[in-house]
């Protein structure tokens, strides 16, 4: 049976039960992830800088969070983790 | 309203996903907006649902799957199996994340059992949810606000102003009509999502 053809025997009990089963994420995560673009060229800005100066290098991989923030990026968990991953740490 | 100035909205909602797709690629902000919102319900369900992911582990996941999303587009072989990739590459995070945390947990905590009949059932609450978009916008809103968004009868009156005692009538007349949508639209497999 394909999938279309599942759905479209249903009730409208059995509508409203898979109405259900897509409640809205939380907006505060819809938000972070549509800033992402934003986030990702913070990254590559704090990344090109850190190819150059081995000292600013040192300083993100020990305090990537504050790197982010000083960047004016939010230093969300994959935030640090999409710098983390860039510079190889 | 024109199209053009619907996008210049930022609008981008009567798209079909390989075309948001091929939007959010050139580096459209209101593109890669429309995809988060459109598939956050999807990759949020199958976390918390299929997967059963406390709320802080489902955050990161979300948040991993979007990203990776958005570095990743330029790989994805066919823009139109987008929702098909995501539902896969939130699966993969999700066993991940369960394996990270579970070491030597029983491998039906890792991937519980039941997980690819709720991944079904999300698949079949796409379409319904598809089909709902069709329809005109009071009865997008009610139907959403009382099955998706849990919302009582006297909340969705005092939001949509609408005196409570018309409400339970309201959501039927538009789940007959939802029905009636989904009767009309082709099986899933045989068309074009977005």
């Amino acid at each position: 049976m394909r999938l279309g053809d599942r759905v479209t025997t249903y009730d409208e009990e059995r509508l409203g039960d898979l109405l259900s089963a897509l409640p809205p994420a939380p907006e505060a995560w819809i938000r972070a992830a549509q800033e992402i673009p934003q986030a990702k060229q913070g990254v590559d800005e704090i990344v090109e800088r850190a190819e150059t100066d081995e000292d600013f290098r040192r300083q993100v991989v020990a305090d990537p969070e504050g790197a982010l923030e000083e960047a004016e990026v939010v230093a969300h968990s994959f935030t640090v983790e999409m710098l983390r991953r860039r510079l190889g740490k | 309203m024109d199209t053009d100035a619907v996008e210049a909205m930022g609008l981008h909602v009567h798209l079909t996903d390989g075309e948001l797709v091929a939007r959010c690629r050139t580096g459209e902000p209101a593109a890669w907006n429309e995809l988060v919102e459109r598939f956050s319900r999807y990759v949020y369900a199958i976390c918390v649902q299929a997967f059963k992911l406390p709320e802080h582990d489902a955050e990161d996941v979300f948040q991993e799957v979007f990203t990776r999303a958005y570095e990743h587009l330029d790989k994805l072989r066919d823009d139109n199996a987008i929702r098909p990739w995501l539902a896969q590459l939130t699966r993969r995070l999700c066993i991940d994340r369960l394996r990270s945390g579970a070491h030597e947990q029983p491998e039906d905590v890792i991937d519980p059992m039941g997980a690819d009949e709720t991944l079904a059932r999300l698949d079949d609450a796409i379409a319904v949810h598809e089909a709902l978009a069709i329809l005109p916008d009071n009865c997008q809103d009610i139907l959403d606000r009382f099955f998706a968004r849990d919302e009582s009868y006297r909340m969705i009156g005092e939001a949509l102003d609408l005196p409570a005692g018309t409400i339970a009538s309201r959501i039927s007349r538009c789940l007959a009509k939802l029905r009636l949508q989904m009767e009309e639209m082709p099986p899933l497999d045989r068309r074009e999502i977005g």
